[in-house]
């Protein structure tokens, strides 16, 4: 893999315009990749499920060398119906179009950066792969006290052009003091067999309030990382939700840094699987001030030989006084072949505070089938109606009704 | 001063702190074959036996040192330790009490367990282990009388090699990691137990270790045996003397339960936790498994963890009969510097097993305290169940309170349940106190006696009021 990433970073570098300073940085990245390699199991973080050979087993070689340089054609059927949208729209990774038509021009901006801040002193190899590689970063600034209209969209989509890829995409979010903004990634892919890895960084200043809905609905044979950063100010909230059940393989790992007084984060999650597909979400959430709030649900539904990961953790900074932090995790297996692992982590240094958590799993219960059937549903229909209640929990909890009734009419349910 | 004063300034000092003055015979200081012949050849030891011991060091020369656990600890030379020291006074074995040092009697009269008394008034047979052999054993024709066995290992590998020999190992091989299996090469005595089918042992039995030579690493090697049918309690209790350098404590317990058979092993430790700053304590890195080998058997762990500068152990079931029990009620408390990384591990492998794992984490001063447990459901075991409760109590905010459940369900039919809390003492319940009447420390005791209750319910008797000085005793001066 060595060689082929090397030739393939210098092909990058060539094709981008990129300053030296700029490419001095990312070759660091690429050493420090090439060092680490893709996360193993060795890794407490991916204990449970070990990219590195789920890579070599569902790919074999990667190509790490995209060629940006022609436009793609969008397919105007991955938009979403029924709901009025901005759009950032990528396909296999290339930047195809931005609208903002809904929005003040004077309050939203998007500039386009190569100049990447990530902390080169961080353990995690798969962000150090992302800024190696990606050519641009995006940049989309919410100015003082702007609440976008209409939500965003972002669509990552790829086709059956590529294959054996592996793609990089960066976007920061910028919001200023009260400003807010209603963010879904969705994913749609139609290829096979790549690997494909988003960094999401968010700012939030004062005041500020992000909902970020990730969607990956779709069934398809790809690998994706998704990692979200989040800084957050005094007195702001950012709300994630995840639906995790389209790709053959799915982690998602959401960091919050509660920076600021009376900040939140709520981390939401669904987690649908089938076929062998091996799903994993990871939270930190570090409560570093005073009078900070975090609530975590994550709930599975796990059919046939799959498998779900669950790792939560809740760390308290020794001033983080009256903290208050919850989570809970829920799943349910369908079958014998099916797997739920958790690892809820609580770490904390301050003595003035809740924070609890609870994990569960099982099967069905079947004193509540007995009951349904025995008002006339059959064995299916009572399993069924059980099992949407029990998703149905998770995507009540979003705040915004509208993206509520989108989600539910993508997963179908009422 | 007034006399409730007075007390707590004596409690101050640690209760247990001082050491007899008893000539030791030794190995030569280091780690290597020669000084694991030594031990074996001085124990007068079979020939299977030392080559048990020499795989296990071949073994252990390929193992590294594990670093994933939250204390860290200054560097361990292993070559810089004693691995064998004996009170020179008891190279022939007494036949009765009276033979006893008189000196090694008055030492466990200030631990509160003279010998004779508590032959007489509590009942109990004590095999009482001074550095690393065992001193005398007690009660043992009433026990004879049943056929059960109780004596120290050494004297197991004399009289019945054939139940060692099958044994041993068996449920902490020597591949394990890399604590057991050093002791697994340099272990010297511990305790030996064989409850014979059918017999529900009349005693509870009783070992209290106490550790004493200077810059002894102390490797005991504890067997339980319960045959079809029989019923055991076991009782582990531990103080040590005030020693400034570190000691390695490296304590290997195995406990095998056949079909419908029963064990119970109680730990109230309370060795040498440092001074307030840090400085020294004990080293407890001990290695406790139980295998629930056969149908309808049970196996329960109950700890009262007050010493020890680091306490890392993670007493464990492997729960492999069918409808086999497992349970782990726990309290950790650490107070100043210490620290503590405890917790259990169940694994289910057989159908209609069940495991209930209740912990109790108190931490003060600066101290840091890590609830890490793994539940683990099997495909096969079908229809089990876990209910795990862990809850935390922080005092201060100079120290830290960590869980770290791992839950693995493989199996549909099974269902685990896992619930973990952490808060302090809050003002409401203080208050209530205080207006009735205590001062602040008396409310403190009341009321983490109170967090615990569910755990000193689980010892047995003579424990529990122990236990419950203890957990006064360890969190004087935490509050305010």
């Amino acid at each position: 893999m060595t060689e082929q990433i090397k030739i393939d970073f210098e092909k990058t570098i060539k094709t981008s315009e990129l300053s030296k300073a700029d490419a001095k940085l990312k070759k660091q990245f690429l050493k420090k990749f090439i060092k680490n390699g893709f996360p193993s199991r060795k890794l407490e973080n991916w204990k449970f499920s070990d990219i590195n050979q789920i890579i070599q087993k569902n790919i074999g070689e990667l190509s790490f060398y995209n060629d940006y340089s022609s436009s793609n054609k969008i397919d105007t059927s991955i938009f979403v119906d029924g709901l009025e949208h901005n759009k950032i729209v990528f396909i296999n990774g290339r930047l195809e179009k931005i609208d903002f038509s809904y929005e003040d021009k004077n309050k939203v901006e998007i500039n386009e950066s190569s100049n990447f801040k990530n902390n080169l002193e961080n353990n995690n190899s798969l962000t150090d792969l992302n800024s190696a590689f990606t050519n641009k970063s995006y940049i989309i600034l919410i100015k003082k006290d702007y609440y976008l209209k209409k939500p965003l969209i972002v669509y990552h989509s790829t086709n059956n052009k590529i294959k054996s890829k592996n793609i990089n995409l960066r976007l920061d979010f910028q919001l200023e003091q009260n400003s807010s903004l209603r963010l879904i990634d969705f994913f749609s892919h139609t290829s096979k067999k790549n690997f494909i890895n988003v960094f999401n960084n968010f700012d939030l200043k004062k005041d500020a309030i992000l909902k970020n809905y990730k969607i990956d609905n779709l069934q398809n044979e790809n690998i994706k990382y998704s990692f979200n950063n989040i800084d957050q100010d005094e007195n702001s909230i950012s709300e994630t939700f995840i639906l995790s059940c389209g790709s053959n393989f799915l982690k998602n790992e959401v960091i919050c840094n509660l920076n600021g007084k009376y900040s939140s984060a709520f981390v939401n999650g669904i987690f649908s699987l089938m076929n062998r597909q091996q799903h994993e979400i990871r939270t930190i959430i570090n409560h570093l001030v005073e009078n900070t709030k975090s609530y975590q649900l994550i709930k599975s539904v796990l059919g046939k030989e799959s498998k779900a990961v669950y790792q939560g953790k809740i760390f308290v900074n020794s001033e983080a006084q009256k903290t208050d932090g919850y989570q809970l995790s829920k799943a349910i297996l369908l079958d014998k072949t099916s797997e739920f692992n958790a690892k809820p982590e609580l770490e904390i240094y301050a003595d003035d505070v809740k924070c609890s958590h609870g994990s569960a799993s099982g099967s069905l219960n079947e004193n509540s089938i007995f009951y349904l059937m025995s008002r006339g549903l059959n064995y299916q229909q009572s399993k069924e109606l059980l099992i949407n209640g029990f998703i149905l929990e998770v995507i009540e909890k979003i705040t915004d009704s509208e993206i509520k009734n989108l989600i539910k009419n993508i997963i179908e349910l009422k | 001063m007034d006399t409730r004063e007075k007390n707590i300034e004596n409690l101050k000092d640690y209760k247990y702190g001082f050491s007899t003055d008893i000539e030791n015979i030794r190995a030569p200081k280091g780690l290597n074959e020669d000084v694991i012949k030594f031990i074996s050849n001085i124990k007068k030891e079979p020939k299977w036996m030392l080559d048990f011991r020499l795989k296990a060091f071949k073994r252990f020369k390929q193992l590294k040192e594990p670093s994933w656990q939250k204390p860290k600890y200054p560097k361990i030379d292993y070559q810089d330790l004693y691995y064998y020291s004996a009170p020179k006074s008891i190279k022939d074995k007494p036949k009765s009490l009276d033979e006893l040092d008189p000196k090694l009697l008055e030492t466990y009269k200030k631990l509160g367990i003279p010998l004779q008394e508590q032959e007489r008034l509590n009942g109990i047979a004590v095999d009482a282990v001074f550095d690393s052999v065992s001193v005398a054993t007690t009660f043992k024709e009433e026990l004879t009388k049943q056929g059960i066995i109780f004596c120290s290992m050494s004297e197991a590998i004399q009289k019945h090699p054939e139940l060692v020999k099958k044994y041993l190992g068996t449920v902490i091989p020597i591949t394990d990691h890399f604590f057991a299996t050093l002791n697994s090469a340099v272990f010297t005595d511990g305790s030996f137990v064989y409850i014979p089918k059918g017999i529900r042992c009349p005693m509870e039995l009783s070992t209290y270790f106490r550790i004493n030579a200077s810059e002894t690493g102390q490797f005991e090697r504890t067997l339980i045996i319960a045959d079809k049918g029989s019923y055991v309690s076991y009782l582990e209790g531990c103080t040590a003397p005030m020693r400034d350098e570190n000691q390695l404590h490296a304590a290997n317990v195995e406990l095998i339960a056949l079909d419908d058979a029963e064990i119970k092993y109680s730990t109230v430790q309370n060795w040498y936790p440092g001074d307030e700053n840090g400085k020294g304590g004990i080293y407890n890195f001990v290695t406790k498994r139980g295998l629930c080998k056969g149908k309808n058997s049970k196996i329960s762990w109950t700890q009262v963890e007050t010493g020890s500068a680091i306490t890392w152990k993670y007493p464990s079931c492997i729960l492999k009969g069918d409808n086999s029990i497992g349970e782990f009620y726990s309290i950790a408390i650490t107070n100043n510097y210490q620290k503590a990384d405890t917790g259990t591990k169940m694994i289910h492998l057989g159908k209609n097993t069940k495991s209930k794992i209740i912990s109790k984490g108190i931490s003060a001063g600066h101290s840091d305290m890590t609830y890490r447990g793994l539940v683990d459901i099997n495909s096969k075991a079908k229809n089990s169940s876990n209910y795990t409760q862990c809850d935390s109590l922080l005092m201060g905010n100079k120290c830290g309170a960590h869980t770290v459940p791992y839950i693995k369900n493989k199996n549909f039919d099974s269902n685990i349940a896992h619930e973990a809390t952490t808060s302090k003492i809050s003002e409401e319940q203080l208050h209530y106190c205080q207006q009735r009447g205590l001062n602040s420390e008396e409310a403190v005791g009341l009321i983490v006696n109170g967090f615990c209750k569910e755990v000193l319910q689980q010892l047995p008797m003579e424990f529990a009021v122990e236990a419950q000085k203890l957990v006064g005793i360890s969190l004087e001066g935490s509050v305010g």
